[in-house]
């Protein structure tokens, strides 16, 4: 289960990103000691697809993330990974199970060169495949192959961005989280993200979790979507179909 | 002149020992936040170990690497039982928890060895050395204390720049949410953190037992200018470690030479407390001052 | 002000209680009761400084040195009455903690502890460095005599009884009222939240080098009793270990809480002699068995601050609280247990948003002592409901 990839019978090839696994979020409840923030939550991933968690401030949708992720430990409810169930686990085993997060505000260790980020998103593939794959993700990240031996606190706004997604990439991961990477980016990077997002689907079939505050420029993108409001799921359908509710759009999504 | 000459380079040589405990506490709190009080009570313990080791077996290195083996050990155990249940609280209980292993390890070292002074043997000759007919004021043991200090520091130095393992343990102590995500284990990290600030703990205790005779308290001294060596080179600093701890060494040696011995352990709270007062942050380091 | 009456009268009945004790307990438990209440002083004074306050001392001891040089001095040189001589050793030592508290002023957490070590470690050499005034490692005598006018069959220890109860009484009644005045309430503001405290107008500074002062002073005091009681100053009596000692008993007893401060001096002058013989009776040399209490207080400082922070008095509140005592409880605990419970158990430090998985589930309930409610009193509800309805 875990060589989940191309069929060649030699494991994984090397700079392949594995995708194609399903992510099913069963009714989880989860929150900060006293406080309750995600009252019953559930969401389907199918493999290779996009899906967009949306909503206003405050809905649960990081809560979700990190409930995903392991950081927060849900009170109820299954995280079910290809069928095995991740709730409870503490978030380094997540991530090694293949759950890749890019969290708010990205989170690029500013002390660390690009390389060496990118080196300790590397270190959970087998030491065989990790020069290929870093090649691979210079290629296909090219300012980050010229800015490699710079500390990563150097790196614009836009570039931070492209350096944890690559980072989380370089772990191999099952299924990508990713937490509004719009954040604070100028429109044109912005695009070059969402184009790098749909391209990873469409030509890696990774499985993509979306949570944007931005909901205009995910439901462009996404397959389907959820909507959260106040910890619970309002909404949930086909991304085209969202997108076309006005009602909804006014009320929750803002445009 | 040649007063002078041998000050300072005895006084580089206790310097060394300063930097190790200096580092040792520079490597845990960068991981962890927490300041070591234990550090110097380890050390004393482990040299205890390695004074067992060598009067059971008689050989010196036998009962050395028992000392390092038995400081990885120490290092690990204190973070993962004592320190571990305090993280996350006020920094008070792991000031109070440390300082309970403090004292807690110098009763047992009384307990198992007894409060008596006991010779503990250099790793080589103490006789003084001259080039020609010029006393230079140092032993070949300080020349020993010297390179395994350095070599000590390198070691981790490359291990921590080039390694997997050192690459993990960086990433937990700089960001440890974030390495989580990336699949560190932190934990595993931090308890390695502690385990090789323990070894660094266990080099500076054999290496300064000859000097000063080994009884529980024996590193209690030590141990504080120590601390004032890292807070001297600034804490986050493994190089300002080393660079306070000699700074520090041949100072001091300065102020026991010249001035007489009673009044060093006085010198060296003033040159804490004026780092402190005008410095916080060290000497060395270019970050702005945080609240200290 | 009902404070001050209330504090004095429990300290006029305590007195009476203890002029009666000492009239009939005998020179040995004397003895032992002079120790107990100049280390009751000194603990007094570090609990506020560290559970008020919030700033930790590991080098009272070094203050109680201050006091009890200078009262040894004055004896030997003036031969002052006790009476001026107390006065003077506790402003002494007041002026040294105010020194340090400057010099020390905008330290915190381990640095501060650090800096508290170091003056620990360092200040007994200061006695060999002056050795023709201070005696090097000999140290002075103080020989105190019973004053004429007290009668002639006190004996000394006795004597030396009613003095350091009555420094001690008189000290727990000042600090009791210091701890609930404007100026306690400042500390306690500026160590549950330092930039809060300074942005509603409170000067941190000077509010924590009170405190240091506060709390040398104190030291002070203790260390002109226990001088008084050993009959000798030396740097060995004021090592690196009655600084620990000191910090023992104050969490022992339940930082911040003045009858913490009682229970924890009673446990450490009473107990370690009781260890140390045990330990001998069980064949261990003299040079073995006095490392058995100082084993003993790394033992206690690390198994209190891992099982019960609070303490003994904090696990007496409990105790009352759970046995339906809440009257008594609300009583003992006071703005300064409860408050002591909350700064060292449960403020969580500054964490960044990431360390929620070190505690995902809720904390237990001694981290939310507002939301606590008396849970016995709505039991009795309940139950008459459940009989109305038959």
């Amino acid at each position: 289960m875990n060589q989940a990839g191309p069929a060649d019978g030699g494991g994984i090839p090397a700079g392949t990103v594995r995708g194609a696994a399903s992510l099913v979020v069963e009714d989880i409840a989860a929150g900060y000691g006293a406080v309750r923030v995600l009252h019953g939550v559930s969401v389907t991933a199918a493999p290779g697809t996009i899906t967009a968690i949306l909503g206003a401030n405050g809905a649960g949708k990081t809560t979700l993330l990190r409930a995903i992720d392991g950081s927060v430990r849900p009170g109820r409810g299954r995280v079910l990974l290809d069928g095995v169930d991740l709730a409870g686990r503490r978030p380094e085993e997540v991530a090694r199970a293949g759950i890749g997060h890019v969290p708010e505000g990205q989170g690029v260790i500013t002390e660390l060169t690009v390389a060496e980020n990118l080196r300790l998103g590397l270190l959970l593939r087998h030491r065989a495949d990790r020069g290929a794959a870093l090649a691979e993700i210079y290629q296909r990240f090219g300012v980050l192959a010229e800015r490699r031996n710079l500390a990563a606190g150097m790196l614009s706004g836009g570039e931070r961005q492209m350096l944890v997604i690559a980072r989380a990439l370089a772990t191999n991961p099952r299924v990508l989280l990713l937490d509004e990477p719009s954040l604070g980016l100028a429109p044109k990077v912005l695009s070059g993200v969402l184009d790098l997002i749909q391209r990873l689907r469409d030509e890696s079939a990774l499985t993509i979790i979306l949570v944007e505050q931005n909901a205009r420029s995910a439901l462009a993108i996404a397959n389907s979507g959820i909507v959260l409001n106040l910890g619970a799921v309002v909404a949930q359908a086909d991304a085209s179909v969202l997108a076309a509710d006005d009602a909804l759009r006014r009320h929750y999504l803002g445009f | 002149m040649q007063e002078f000459v041998e000050f300072t380079l005895s006084g580089l040589a206790t310097g060394m020992i300063y930097a190790a405990i200096a580092m040792s506490l520079v490597l845990v709190w960068r991981g962890t936040r927490v300041l070591n009080y234990a550090q110097g009570a380890m050390a004393m313990f482990t040299a205890y170990i390695a004074f067992t080791v060598i009067n059971h077996t008689g050989s010196y290195w036998l009962g050395f690497v028992a000392a390092l083996m038995a400081g990885l050990i120490l290092g690990a155990a204190e973070e993962r039982t004592v320190i571990r249940p305090v993280t996350g609280k006020p920094p008070l209980n792991a000031v109070i928890v440390s300082i309970g292993l403090l004292i807690g390890l110098e009763g047992l070292a009384g307990v198992l060895y007894g409060s008596g002074y006991r010779s503990f043997p250099p790793a080589y000759p103490i006789t003084g050395l001259s080039i020609g007919s010029v006393a230079l004021g140092i032993t070949e043991n300080d020349l020993f204390t010297a390179g395994a200090v350095l070599a000590a520091a390198g070691l981790l130095a490359a291990a921590f720049r080039y390694s997997s393992v050192g690459l993990r343990l960086r990433a937990a102590a700089f960001s440890p949410g974030v390495a989580r995500l990336l699949g560190v284990r932190v934990g595993r990290m931090l308890t390695l953190g502690w385990a090789l600030a323990g070894l660094l703990g266990a080099l500076a205790g054999l290496l300064v037992s000859p000097g000063t005779f080994l009884y529980p308290n024996s590193m209690d001294t030590i141990f504080v200018l120590g601390f004032t060596a890292a807070v001297i080179g600034g804490l986050e600093s493994p190089v300002g470690a080393v660079a306070g701890g000699l700074i520090l060494g041949v100072v001091l040696n300065y102020v026991g030479g010249y001035l007489g011995s009673e009044s060093v352990d006085l010198f060296g709270l003033a040159a804490l407390l004026l780092v402190l007062m005008f410095r916080p942050t060290g000497l060395f380091s270019a970050a702005p001052a945080r609240r200290v | 002000m009902p404070t001050l009456a209330r504090h004095l009268g429990i300290a006029i009945v305590a007195a009476v209680v203890l002029l009666l004790a000492t009239n009939s307990i005998g020179d040995y438990r004397n003895y032992q009761l002079t120790e107990l209440a100049a280390f009751v002083v000194a603990v007094a004074g570090l609990t506020v400084l560290i559970g008020l306050s919030g700033q930790i001392s590991i080098g009272n001891g070094a203050f109680m040195a201050v006091g009890g040089y200078i009262a040894a001095l004055i004896l030997a040189d003036l031969n002052w009455p006790l009476i001026a001589i107390l006065p003077a050793a506790v402003v002494g030592a007041a002026l040294a903690g105010a020194i340090f508290g400057v010099a020390a002023a905008r330290l915190r957490g381990p640095y501060l502890a650090g800096t508290t070590l170091m003056l620990a470690v360092a200040l007994p050499s200061v006695a060999t460095r002056f050795q023709s005034v201070l005696g090097g490692d000999q140290g002075l005598g103080f020989f105190v005599t019973v004053p004429g006018s007290v009668g002639s069959n006190v004996t000394l220890i006795h004597w030396q009884a009613w003095v350091s109860c009555a420094a001690a009484l008189v000290t727990l009644v000042l600090l009791a009222n210091l701890v609930r005045s404007r100026v306690g309430r400042s500390w306690r503001a500026v160590r549950d939240d330092e930039v809060a405290a300074a942005l509603a107008g409170l000067n941190v500074a000077r509010l924590q080098i009170l405190a240091f002062v506060v709390s040398a002073a104190c030291a002070g005091l203790g260390g002109m009793l226990l001088a008084m009681w050993n009959e000798s100053v030396s740097p060995g009596l004021f090592s690196l270990t009655l600084s620990i000692q000191l910090l023992t008993a104050a969490v022992l007893g339940g930082l911040g809480s003045l009858a913490g401060a009682i229970w924890g001096s009673a446990v450490l002058v009473l107990v370690p002699t009781y260890l140390e013989n045990l330990a001998t009776s069980h064949g261990m040399t003299a040079t073995t068995s006095s490392s058995v209490p100082i084993l003993a207080y790394g033992v206690v400082l690390i198994a209190v601050m891992l099982a019960f922070p609070s303490g003994i008095q904090g696990a007496l509140v409990l105790l009352a609280r759970v046995t339906g005592l809440q009257q008594l409880a609300r009583r003992a605990a006071g703005p300064l247990a409860w408050q002591s419970r909350r700064s060292v158990q449960s403020r969580p430090a500054a964490e960044s948003s990431w360390s929620e998985s070190e505690s995902p589930r809720p904390e237990s309930e001694l981290s939310r002592p507002e939301s606590e409610s008396p849970r016995p009193q709505s039991q009795p509800a309940a139950e008459s409901h459940e009989k109305g309805t038959l």
